[in-house]
C-alpha cells in the first residue's frame, strides 16, 4: 500500500506491516557535526514564548493552579478546541479549551479528584459527581479487594505512592506511528487482530483482549475526531514535518486527555521526525529556522501540559511534574548512531525557549556517541541542570535499539512493551518492623505477621539477616499482591485505550516494583556488621532507636565490604518479588527510583541503625546518604555503579551535582570533564545520572534540602570541599556572597 | 613503601588537566599565612601502601579521559619523595598522567627521584622576595627558584600557581615580579592565579590556631579575572 505522503522514502518492511523501527532504520540520517547549524528562536517563537511565560507567572501566582474546569471530565473530544495564540501557533492543541487550565479525571478516583478540586478552592460540580455515582472507579475496584494486611501495609508506609487512587502511567504510545501510517490503516490493523482473536478459544484472558481491543479501536475513532475539532484529518498519513509532528502529537493530547497517569512520556520521536525534516529540507520547502520553529512550538505545547494533583500526591512528587519523557541519541544496532540534527534541535529548544524540567529531555549515552553530541550534552547540562543520562550500551542489549523512557528510567521497547507501574518498597522499614516482630516502630500497630522481636541488646548480623529472611518474603508477597489488584482493577476500570491502540496488540508486559532507602539499609546493615549497634527500647518494648559506636564503611566511598551489602540486598528483594507470579505474567523488574518521595519515606520511618534519626529523609533514588561519602564524587559512582542492571531493569538512579568551578577553570574545560565522567561512569556499567551543574541559586536551595544535592562540591580557596562538610554559618557564608555577585 | 595520607579527593577538575584523583599527603615543612589546609600540616595522617593507593585510583582510571590522571598534593609531597617516585613509577607503568603539586620545598635530590616519574608540575610560587617567602611562610624563594630550573632541565611540563591575597600578594607591582619570574621557565606551560578564601578559618578555629589572615579580604572573583588577564599578557 503504497502512499503520496511516503515519497521520498525508502520502502522496507515498514511499509507492508507497523513497525516503525523499520522505518527509522531504512531512512534516517546520521549526523556527526556540531551545533553550529542550529537556528535561534524566531519572532514568532519569542511572541508566543512571551505569552507563555506571562501565563506560567499568573498559574504561579494563583498557587500553582491557574484554573479547573469542574464541570467537564476529561476525554479526547469533550472540550472544544483550545488555542495559546490561534494565527501564530504552528501545532495546535490543548488538554482543555484554554491554556494551562485543569481538566477533571475522576477515573482513577472520584474522591482524590473532589479533593483535589477543593485543595485549590474549587468544587467539583455536582453533574460530574452525579455522572461517577453509578460508576466503578479504579480506585473503588482497588478497595473493594485490598486485603486488611495490604492495607495496614500502605498506611504503615512500608509500600507507599502506590497508584490505587489515580492512574498508574508510564505507558508510552508509540505517537509515531499516527505519523507515518495515519489512523485508518492503524484502525483496520486492530480490526484484523480482533478478527484473529475472535477465532480463539474464549477464555478470560482473550475475552479481556477482545474487550480492550474494541476499546482501542473505538478511541483510535476518537482520536480522528478530536484532531477534526482542531480542521485536521488524521485518518491519513502526515505528509510534511509540520504536519508529521501534528499527527503526533494528537496522539500525545489524546493519551493525556483520557489518562491521568503519573508518568507520561512521549517516547522516542526527534530521529523519527528528522526524516520528515530532512525530506522537506532536502527538497526546498523548510528552512532550518522553520525546523527549529516547529519543534519550539511543539515543545511549548509539552510544557502546558498538566494534571489536577492532591497536595499529598505533590508531596510525593513535588513540582507538578508529568515526566513528558523524550529519549535523544543512542546508538544503532548496526553501529550508526541514532543522533539526527533533530536531537540537537530538541537540546536547542532549552535556549529558544528557555530551560525548563519538561519535556524530561533524556540523552541515552553510549561509548561510541559522535564526540560533537557528547559535548553539545554536556554543555546544555552545564548551562541548563536540566538533562539527564541513561547507559545505552546497557539497555540496547535487552531493549534493541527503539526503546524510550518511561518516567524516569524505566526502558521499554516502544510500542512492544508496556509496564504495570508500582511504586516502591520501604527496606530501611524493612529492617525495622523485623527488629520489632512485624511492628510498626512508629505506631506500635502489628503490620506484619507477629514474631518474636530482636531480643538482645546488641544488634548481631547474622541474626538480623536471619529474621530479615521471614518478613522480606511477607513484603514481597504482600506487595506483589497488591499490585496484581490494582493493575486487574486499572485494566478493568480505567484501560489505557488510546495510548495501547498505538501498541502491538501482543504486547510483552513488565511489572515494575521498586526499593526506597537502599543506602540507609546498606548502612544500617553495614554498621550492624563492622560497628557496634545497641538498641534502644520504649517503655512497650519497641526498638525506636539506637546507639551506633564505631566507625563503619558507608556506601559512596567505593568500598566493596558495605557495597556489596547493598548488591545483596538488592538481589535478594529482586529474588524473592520474583517467586510471586503477576498479573497477566507480567515479567517482574525493578528499580532504585523515589523521585522526591525519599523525603515522605523519610517521615515514616523511624531512626535506622546508620545514626539517621526518625523522620528524616533518605537520600533520593540509590545515591549515598549525603555527608558520608569522605572520598569524593567518583567513589560515590563508582558505589551506585555497582549496582548491577541485571537486577534492576527498571533503573537505577543516581543524582550528581557539581558546582562550575569544581567541574573546571573553563566552558570547555567543564565540559570535557563532564564527558569523561559521563563516559568513566557508564563505562563501569551504571545505569542513569542525574546531572546538576549548579549555579548560586542552586547553593541556596542545597541550603534548605541538602538531600536533595548530596554531592555538592565547592571550590574554596585553592581545594575543593562538599557543600555538606561547611557548617551552617559557611553555607550561609558563600551563599550569601554568591548571591551578593548575582545581583 | 608506605605514606602517610591525610585523604583522597576521587573527582579534582582544577588540579591539573582534566578529571584527576588527587592524593593529600600528611606533613609541611611551610606554615603559609594563607594556608587553607592547616590541618596537613603536621605529621601523622593515616598510613596507606602504594600498592593500596594505586588500587584506589585504578577503580577511577575510567574517567580520565584522555588527558585526566592523578595529582599529588598536601601537605607537601615532596617530604615523602619516595612514596611518591614510587607512586608515580607504578602509575606510569599503568600508562597514567602524573601530576605534582608542590611548593617546591624539599630535598633536591629527592625531588629529582620524583621528576623522573612526574608528567606535569603544579608548582605555587607563594611570593616574590626572599624576605616574603621567610616572613610569610618560613621558605625560601631561592629553594623553590632552584627546583623550578630543575625541573626546566629536565623538560617537564610546569604550570605555576600564585595565590593572590588582596593587599599582599595582589598589585601590579608583585604579579609584574611574579610574572618576570616565570618567564624564566622554559618549561612554563600555564600561569594560574587563585583567589585567596576564608572559608578555612574554621578549620583553624578547630584546631586552636589563629588564622594569621583573618583580618584580610577575600579574593574576589572580577579581581582574580583581572589579575588572570593582566598576568597573562605580561609572560
Amino acid at each position: 500500500m503504497k502512499h503520496s505522503a511516503w515519497e521520498g522514502f525508502r520502502e522496507g518492511r515498514w511499509s507492508e506491516e507497523i513497525d516503525v523501527r523499520d522505518f527509522i532504520q531504512t531512512n534516517y540520517t546520521p549526523y556527526e557535526g556540531n551545533e553550529d547549524f542550529l537556528a535561534g528562536p524566531t519572532e514568532r517563537t519569542k511572541t508566543l514564548m512571551k505569552k507563555l511565560k506571562y501565563l506560567f507567572e499568573l498559574e504561579q501566582e494563583s498557587g500553582g493552579v491557574l484554573d479547573i474546569d469542574t464541570q467537564t471530565v476529561s476525554s479526547l473530544t469533550s472540550y472544544q478546541p483550545g488555542y495559546l495564540d490561534k494565527e501564530r501557533e504552528i501545532i495546535v492543541g490543548l488538554q482543555t479549551d484554554r491554556p494551562l487550565k485543569r481538566g477533571v479525571n475522576p477515573f482513577g478516583g472520584v474522591n482524590m479528584t473532589k479533593h483535589a478540586c477543593e485543595a485549590y478552592g474549587y468544587r467539583l460540580s455536582q453533574k460530574v459527581e452525579n455522572e461517577f455515582q453509578y460508576r466503578t472507579t479504579h480506585n473503588d475496584g482497588v478497595f473493594r479487594v485490598y486485603t486488611e494486611e495490604i492495607k495496614a501495609a500502605r498506611r504503615s508506609g512500608i509500600i507507599t505512592g502506590l497508584p490505587d487512587a489515580y492512574g498508574r502511567g508510564r505507558i508510552i504510545g508509540d505517537y509515531r506511528r499516527i505519523a507515518l501510517y495515519g489512523i485508518d490503516r492503524l484502525i483496520s490493523e486492530k480490526e484484523k487482530d480482533k478478527a484473529e482473536y475472535g477465532k480463539r478459544m474464549m477464555d478470560v484472558d482473550n475475552i479481556r483482549q477482545l474487550e480492550e481491543l474494541y476499546q482501542q479501536i473505538n478511541f483510535l475513532g476518537k482520536l480522528k475526531e478530536m484532531a477534526a475539532m482542531y480542521g485536521f484529518d488524521i485518518s491519513r498519513p502526515a505528509a510534511g514535518a509540520a504536519e508529521a509532528v501534528q499527527w503526533l502529537y494528537f496522539g500525545y493530547l489524546g493519551s493525556i486527555k483520557e489518562q491521568n497517569g503519573a508518568a507520561m512520556s512521549l517516547g522516542r520521536v526527534s530521529t523519527f521526525l528528522d526524516i520528515y525534516f530532512e525530506r522537506d529540507l532536502n527538497s526546498g520547502v523548510l528552512t532550518e529556522e522553520q525546523a527549529q520553529e516547529i519543534l519550539d512550538d511543539f515543545v511549548m505545547k509539552l510544557r502546558m501540559a498538566r494534571h489536577l494533583r492532591t497536595p499529598e500526591y505533590n508531596e510525593l512528587f513535588a513540582g507538578d511534574p508529568m515526566w513528558i519523557t523524550e529519549a535523544i541519541g543512542g546508538m544503532g544496532e548496526d553501529g550508526r548512531t541514532l543522533v539526527t540534527k533533530n536531537s540537537f534541535r530538541m537540546l536547542r529548544t532549552l535556549y529558544n525557549l528557555g530551560p525548563s524540567a519538561e519535556p524530561n529531555l533524556t540523552i541515552l549515552w553510549s561509548n561510541d556517541l559522535p564526540k560533537n553530541f557528547k559535548r553539545y550534552a554536556a554543555k546544555v547540562s552545564c548551562d541548563t541542570d536540566a538533562i539527564q543520562y541513561e547507559n545505552d550500551d546497557v539497555m540496547r542489549p535487552g531493549f534493541g535499539d527503539d526503546y524510550a523512557i518511561a518516567c524516569c528510567v524505566s526502558a521499554m521497547r516502544v510500542g512492544r512493551d508496556m509496564q504495570f507501574f508500582g511504586a516502591r518498597a520501604n527496606l530501611p522499614k524493612l529492617l525495622l518492623m523485623t527488629l520489632n516482630g512485624g511492628r510498626d516502630e512508629k505506631t506500635g500497630a502489628q503490620v506484619a505477621p507477629a514474631r518474636k522481636p530482636y531480643e538482645g541488646e546488641y544488634l548481631e548480623y547474622g541474626t538480623v539477616m536471619e529474621m530479615m529472611k521471614f518478613y522480606r518474603e511477607w513484603l514481597a508477597k504482600t506487595y506483589v499482591n497488591a499490585m496484581n489488584i490494582i493493575h486487574y482493577m486499572h485494566d478493568k476500570y480505567a484501560y489505557e485505550k488510546t495510548q495501547m491502540a498505538l501498541h502491538d496488540t501482543d504486547v510483552h508486559r513488565y511489572m515494575a516494583f521498586g526499593i526506597a532507602g537502599l543506602s540507609v539499609l546498606a548502612d544500617s546493615l553495614s554498621a550492624i556488621r563492622y560497628g557496634r549497634v545497641r538498641v534502644i527500647r520504649d517503655e512497650a518494648g519497641l526498638i525506636t532507636g539506637f546507639e551506633t559506636a564505631g566507625d563503619y564503611p558507608a556506601f559512596g566511598n567505593d568500598d566493596d565490604r558495605v557495597d556489596s551489602i547493598a548488591q545483596e540486598q538488592v538481589r535478594l528483594f529482586f529474588e524473592e518479588l520474583k517467586k510471586n507470579p503477576a498479573y497477566r505474567n507480567a515479567e517482574h523488574t525493578l528499580s532504585i527510583l523515589t523521585i522526591t518521595s525519599n523525603v515522605v519515606y523519610g517521615k515514616k520511618t523511624g531512626a535506622t541503625p546508620d545514626g539517621r534519626k526518625a523522620g528524616e529523609p533518605f537520600a533520593p533514588g540509590a545515591n549515598p546518604m549525603h555527608n558520608r561519602e569522605k572520598n569524593g564524587a567518583l567513589a560515590s559512582l563508582n558505589s551506585v555503579a555497582k549496582l548491577s542492571y541485571d537486577y534492576c531493569k527498571d533503573g537505577v538512579s543516581n543524582t550528581f551535582s557539581i558546582v562550575p568551578q569544581a567541574l573546571g577553570r573553563q566552558d570547555e574545560e567543564r565540559y570535557r570533564n563532564l564527558v569523561s565522567v559521563l563516559d568513566g561512569y557508564f563505562g563501569r556499567k551504571a545505569h542513569h545520572l542525574n546531572v546538576n551543574v549548579l549555579d548560586r541559586q542552586t547553593l541556596k536551595e542545597a541550603y534548605e534540602f541538602p538531600e536533595k544535592h548530596p554531592n555538592l562540591t565547592i571550590r574554596v580557596s585553592g581545594y575543593a570541599v562538599n557543600f555538606h562538610k561547611l557548617s551552617r554559618k559557611q553555607q550561609q557564608e558563600v551563599i550569601s556572597r554568591t548571591f551578593h555577585e548575582a545581583m | 613503601m608506605k605514606g602517610r595520607i591525610n585523604s583522597f579527593q576521587s573527582m579534582g577538575a582544577v588540579d591539573g588537566p582534566g578529571v584527576r584523583f588527587v592524593v593529600f599527603l600528611q606533613g609541611c615543612p611551610l606554615r603559609c599565612v594563607y594556608c587553607h589546609n592547616p590541618d596537613t600540616w603536621e605529621a601523622g595522617g593515616e598510613e596507606y601502601s602504594v600498592d593500596d593507593v594505586v588500587r584506589r585510583i585504578l577503580r577511577c582510571r575510567s574517567y580520565f579521559g584522555e588527558d585526566g590522571g592523578v595529582t599529588v598534593s598536601g601537605g607537601e609531597p615532596l617530604m615523602q619523595w619516595e612514596f611518591v617516585s614510587e607512586l608515580f613509577r607504578k602509575l606510569k607503568e599503568e600508562g597514567i598522567h602524573t601530576a605534582l603539586d608542590t611548593s617546591g620545598t624539599g630535598d633536591p635530590d629527592g625531588a629529582a627521584e620524583v621528576l623522573k616519574y612526574t608528567d606535569l608540575v603544579l608548582c605555587d610560587l607563594k611570593f616574590s622576595s626572599e624576605e616574603d617567602y621567610s616572613r610569610y611562610c618560613g621558605g625560601s624563594l631561592g629553594q623553590v627558584l632552584s627546583f623550578l630550573e630543575l625541573t626546566g632541565r629536565l623538560d617537564i611540563p610546569l604550570w605555576i600557581r600564585h595565590v593572590v591575597v588582596p593587599g599582599l600578594t595582589d598589585g601590579k607591582e608583585n604579579l609584574d615580579r611574579i610574572a618576570e619570574l616565570a618567564r624564566h621557565c622554559p618549561n612554563l606551560r600555564r600561569i594560574e592565579l587563585l583567589p585567596f578564601r576564608k572559608i578555612c578559618s574554621v578549620k583553624y578555629e578547630a584546631m586552636g590556631v589563629p588564622f594569621p589572615l583573618a583580618g584580610y579580604e577575600e579574593c574576589t572573583e572580577e579581581a582574580i579575572q583581572k589579575w588572570n588577564k593582566l598576568i597573562t599578557l605580561r609572560v
